[in-house]
């Protein structure tokens, strides 16, 4: 943590410390990995994590699939799962920022029963939910279509991004926003310039999980979807999971593919959450 | 074949002619027929086929929908009644009276050419007088043998008991016969086989008979002798066969196309019992092609249902998708004759019952499951099984509460409210006025506010609702506060028994405990090591530690569910690596609460881990440099800077965190699956049993998340306290 550097045995015993916690943390993914590459539709039953034999048969089976109609199912599905989830980013996001700045920085009537609330709101188990969403939806037209499921998905992760970016904003301290008020900055012109950069980190992290909330849901999708072709990619998956068959085989390689592009995308938001971004705020 | 039922036959065939003319000349332009089915692979093509034909012999077209077999029915409620659902759906039996019930299913008594079927898939569509749906296909249980292994299938208990010590090798994992034992529906066979009645003469459900005791008695001592093997999925008893480890198999005709085509085997019905003389006779399940009572064109529907039941349609399904056909004439194509896998389950089906379409079989499958799971994991004796289903059946059977009158509860309802309103805008212009800055802040919260009140607050209103009626069979009554009384008097069950409110809030809070607990300190302690700046590979490290966040959580629940299998599970496996004994991690409460934490820990860490990453970075860096001057050491850093400063950002996550643990329903349900016996439920997962496999409690499993509900409201106020601290 200070500028000196670490002796070398300490060094040593961060690295092995940190390999055994990522072996241990990647051993049930390295079984999925292995079901994917598997020649069997079958759970395999052995402690190996590696594969004996492997194929990219269910890989190749996964994304070439196609319809009756010859359309490609895996990349309408892909494209469907890409415009949901990142509208809902985009939506949940624009909301998320305003209320959480909002509710950090001005003073107004219901702010403080409204920040409860907004917490109350996840504490109602959400399946018992489903079949009045299903009726609202319904009266705005939003059956089947990805416009109801983006509406639903941004406003049900909206208590927890503002809660993170509420928690954020008030860890920037206000001298920086009040300089720029000095300077002749308008109050837009200050949240834009001054507070969305400083809360990059944050922004982050919650667009992250904004896109994975639409990105892994199913249960809604399955349910508000009519149409093969526009179905999310986890709605695709579930159908390899039946009641009496399932094909382990497709099901993880299906799975691997759901889950590579959150991983890329936390690879690609890491220099956001590296880059120290507040480290010198105070000393403007 | 009676004269009186050939004319019938006759007219059915002449209708169809007359139907196909009248559709084809009205509906030539009409929107295309909606099929919603939950097929896959062969059986989906031959559907596509079928309704190909269709599309090629009316002019109407035809779009089908595959949805995964377990969320169909769920979609198919919620859908018609709204008129977004499908003309024909394809579905088992079983749920018919649930269908029924909610109105949306429509007979099909006029149209439907009853000797055109074998009986048993007829009567099973018969409801009070009326036929709904059309029978496609028909499954049940039958015995597989290895025939490299078991050259003549045992035909009774005796012949069985005689082969099984031979074909058995416990310890190379080798088993003569495995099923899925722990369900009932793989179990009612045996119980029926030693005489068993379901239902008394009243119909209502027994369990407590010595035909119970007997058959579970039978279980218990085939797999006392190693000749079975425990704790049995499906798909253990796909691979047990396929690697040649189980010499015989109890399962349907779904099974056939699991079998790797080099095993050999062949197919009889289940033996006979010994001790009884009566054969073990296997539920039946009949898959049909249902009307919607939603149905734009009702008539269409009738016809392109009845057309995929029928001939061209039945042998395609038979052929492509290897169906067991309920029509009877399908089983004189030569080619279909000719399949002996089609052929011993026809035997099979003449002497199946059909499962009962009552709400009272519904209430069966609950009780047994337990009775089974006790017996066949040691700690309920055979002989007190049947005890044990009864309490658990009487607990479960709720008797409607009484109606009550919704006027006092209306006017005092009404008074809560304004009287709430008046106190908050009294409160509210005493404390803080409307000012430009509030005008500001309102404005920029709108948005948001507008999109949570419509989408989330209506929804949870109707939700809160819903916990003052009693829903059974499609309609609701008010009901007051009994709902409630019962759940916290714990009407029917004792205050320590799993199925207990206090039970499973103890559960529920020391789930949400340990679990934060390790979230946090786990996420916090990597992210402190993560953060030292010499460290080389952080940036690998912490992708890699970020996988768990980043895969679907019912993936990784599924997979470490395998994974705690007492027999072929990796932990186990691990375990004998050590020189430890194996743990059977499901039947005991606290291995199975252990299983469950561990799962959701390896889910959420990483989330806490990267709030905390992200929380550290927010404090300065010359804090620790000043302190570092003043001599402070790394703890004292740790304790008066770091921790002070994360706060802001870490408690709102902690306190979400601990919410939505607190209901996280899919580890619970997919993981343990609250075994032993409900005791790893927690409220959430209990609410939804209430809901979705207890008859449809819609009422009671909202009082249910009301108590949810309240729990976590008064932990709001705990750690508002806890906020209010922070610089506003």
């Amino acid at each position: 943590m200070s500028a000196r550097a670490l002796p070398r045995w300490k060094l040593f015993a961060l690295h092995a410390g940190l390999a055994v916690l990522c072996v241990v943390t990647l051993y049930p993914v390295l079984w999925v990995v292995k079901l994917a590459l598997s020649p069997t539709q079958a759970l395999s039953l052995s402690v190996s994590p590696f594969p004996e034999a492997v194929t990219l048969d269910h890989f190749r089976d996964v994304v070439g699939a196609t319809d009756a109609q010859g359309r490609w199912l895996f990349g309408r599905q892909l494209l469907a799962s890409l415009v949901v989830s990142a509208a809902t980013t985009l939506v949940g996001l624009s909301l998320a920022v305003t209320a959480a700045y909002a509710l950090s920085r001005f003073r107004f009537p219901g702010k403080q029963s409204g920040m409860q609330a907004l917490l109350v709101t996840q504490m109602f188990p959400g399946t018992l939910m489903l079949v009045p969403l299903y009726s609202i939806l319904q009266a705005l037209g939003l059956i089947d279509t990805w416009g109801g499921l983006v509406l639903v998905y941004a406003t049900t992760s909206l208590p927890f991004c503002v809660w993170m970016l509420k928690g954020y904003f008030d860890t920037i301290p206000r001298e920086l926003e009040e300089a720029a008020i000095m300077d002749g900055a308008t109050p837009g012109q200050v949240f834009v310039r001054v507070v969305l950069p400083l809360a990059r980190p944050a922004l982050a992290v919650t667009a992250l999980f904004s896109f994975m909330t639409a990105w892994n849901e199913f249960i809604l999708a399955a349910t508000l979807l009519n149409d093969t072709a526009r179905f999310t990619l986890p709605v695709a998956l579930q159908r390899f999971v039946g009641e009496y068959k399932t094909e382990w085989g497709h099901f993880a390689a299906g799975a691997l593919i759901v889950s590579a592009p959150v991983m890329a995308l936390f690879f690609a938001l890491q220099k956001y959450l590296v880059g120290g971004l507040t480290a010198g705020a105070v000393k403007g | 074949m009676s004269r009186a039922e050939c004319t019938l036959a006759h007219l059915g065939a002449e209708g169809k002619l007359i139907l196909l003319l009248l559709v084809a000349s009205l509906t030539a332009h009409a929107a295309p027929l909606k099929l919603w089915h939950g097929y896959r692979g062969g059986e989906e093509a031959a559907l596509q086929t079928a309704a190909t034909k269709f599309t090629e012999s009316t002019g109407i077209a035809v779009e089908l929908l595959a949805v995964p077999y377990d969320a169909l029915s769920s979609k198919l409620t919620s859908a018609i009644p709204h008129d977004a659902g499908p003309d024909v759906f394809i579905f088992a039996h079983e749920r018919l009276r649930q269908f029924h019930r909610m109105q949306i299913v429509a007979p099909s008594t006029r149209w439907l050419a009853k000797d055109a079927y074998l009986k048993p898939t007829v009567d099973a569509l018969e409801l009070d007088g009326d036929w709904y749906g059309y029978p496609l296909s028909l499954k049940c249980l039958a015995l597989f043998s290895n025939t490299a292994k078991v050259p003549s299938p045992p035909r009774t208990t005796g012949e069985l008991e005689a082969l099984l010590p031979g074909l058995s090798q416990p310890a190379r994992a080798e088993f003569g016969l495995a099923w899925e034992a722990g369900d009932f529906y793989f179990h009612a066979p045996i119980f029926f086989g030693f005489g068993g009645q379901l239902f008394d003469a009243s119909g209502k459900a027994q369990f407590d008979t010595p035909a119970m005791a007997a058959s579970l008695a039978w279980v218990k001592s085939l797999q006392d002798r190693q000749f079975l093997p425990q704790e049995v999925s499906g798909a253990l008893v796909k691979s047990l066969f396929n690697e040649g480890r189980a010499a015989m198999v109890i399962s349907g005709p779904w099974f056939a196309g699991e079998i790797d085509a080099s095993v050999k085997y062949q197919v009889t019905p289940l033996p006979t019992v010994d001790a009884t003389g009566l054969p073990m006779s296997p539920f039946l399940g009949v898959e049909a092609a249902f009307v919607s009572s939603r149905s734009q064109s009702p008539e269409a529907a009738q016809h392109l249902a009845r057309f995929l039941s029928l001939s061209a349609a039945t042998l395609e399904r038979v052929k492509v998708g290897r169906q067991i056909p309920a029509e009877k004439a399908a089983y004189d194509d030569p080619a279909v004759a000719a399949d002996p896998l089609i052929a011993a389950f026809r035997a099979v089906a003449e002497r199946a019952t059909p499962t009962p379409n009552t709400l009272e079989m519904a209430r069966v499958w609950e009780p047994m499951k337990l009775a089974l799971r006790g017996v066949l994991q040691g700690g309920v004796e055979p002989k007190d099984a049947g005890q044990l289903a009864t309490r658990r059946y009487r607990a479960l059977h709720r008797e409607a509460p009484p109606k009550a009158n919704p006027a006092p509860y209306a006017a005092a309802l009404t008074l809560l409210v304004v009287g709430f309103v008046v106190f908050r805008l009294k409160r509210a212009t005493g404390r803080t006025a409307f000012d430009r800055e509030a005008v500001r802040g309102l404005a920029y919260v709108a948005p948001a506010a507008a999109g949570i009140l419509v989408l989330v607050v209506i929804p949870l209103v109707v939700g809160l609702g819903l916990s003052v009626f009693h829903h059974e069979a499609g309609t609701y009554s008010f009901v007051g506060l009994a709902n409630f009384t019962d759940i916290l008097a714990s009407k029917g069950y004792a205050i320590t028994e799993p199925l207990s409110f206090y039970f499973t809030l103890s559960v529920t809070i020391l789930w949400t405990l340990v679990n934060v607990a390790l979230h946090v300190g786990i996420g916090l302690f990597l992210a402190i090591l993560l953060k030292e700046p010499l460290l080389k590979l952080r940036g690998v490290y912490r992708v890699l530690l970020i996988v768990p966040w980043a895969v679907p959580n019912y993936i990784t629940a599924l997979m470490w569910k395998g994974m705690f299998h007492r027999q072929f599970g990796a932990i186990n496996g691990l375990l004998s690596l050590l020189g430890l004994e194996p743990v059977s991690w499901f039947t005991r409460f606290a291995t199975s609460f252990a299983a469950n934490v561990t799962t959701n820990t390896w889910l959420g860490f990483p989330f806490m881990m990267v709030v905390s990453l992200g929380a550290l970075q927010s404090i300065p860096q010359d804090l620790y440099e000043a302190a570092e001057v003043d001599g402070a050491s790394k703890w004292t850093q740790f304790r008066r800077i770091t921790l002070p400063l994360l706060k802001p950002a870490l408690l709102p996550a902690v306190i979400l965190g601990s919410v939505w643990t607190f209901n996280m329903f899919n580890v619970i349900y997919l993981v343990s699956g609250g075994e032993p016996g409900g005791a790893t439920d927690i409220l959430v997962s209990e609410a939804y049993r209430w809901a979705f496999q207890r008859n449809e409690q819609y009422g009671f499993a909202a009082a249910y998340s009301v108590l949810i509900f309240f729990v976590l409201l008064a932990w709001s106020r705990v750690t508002k306290k806890l906020s209010g601290e922070e610089p506003a």
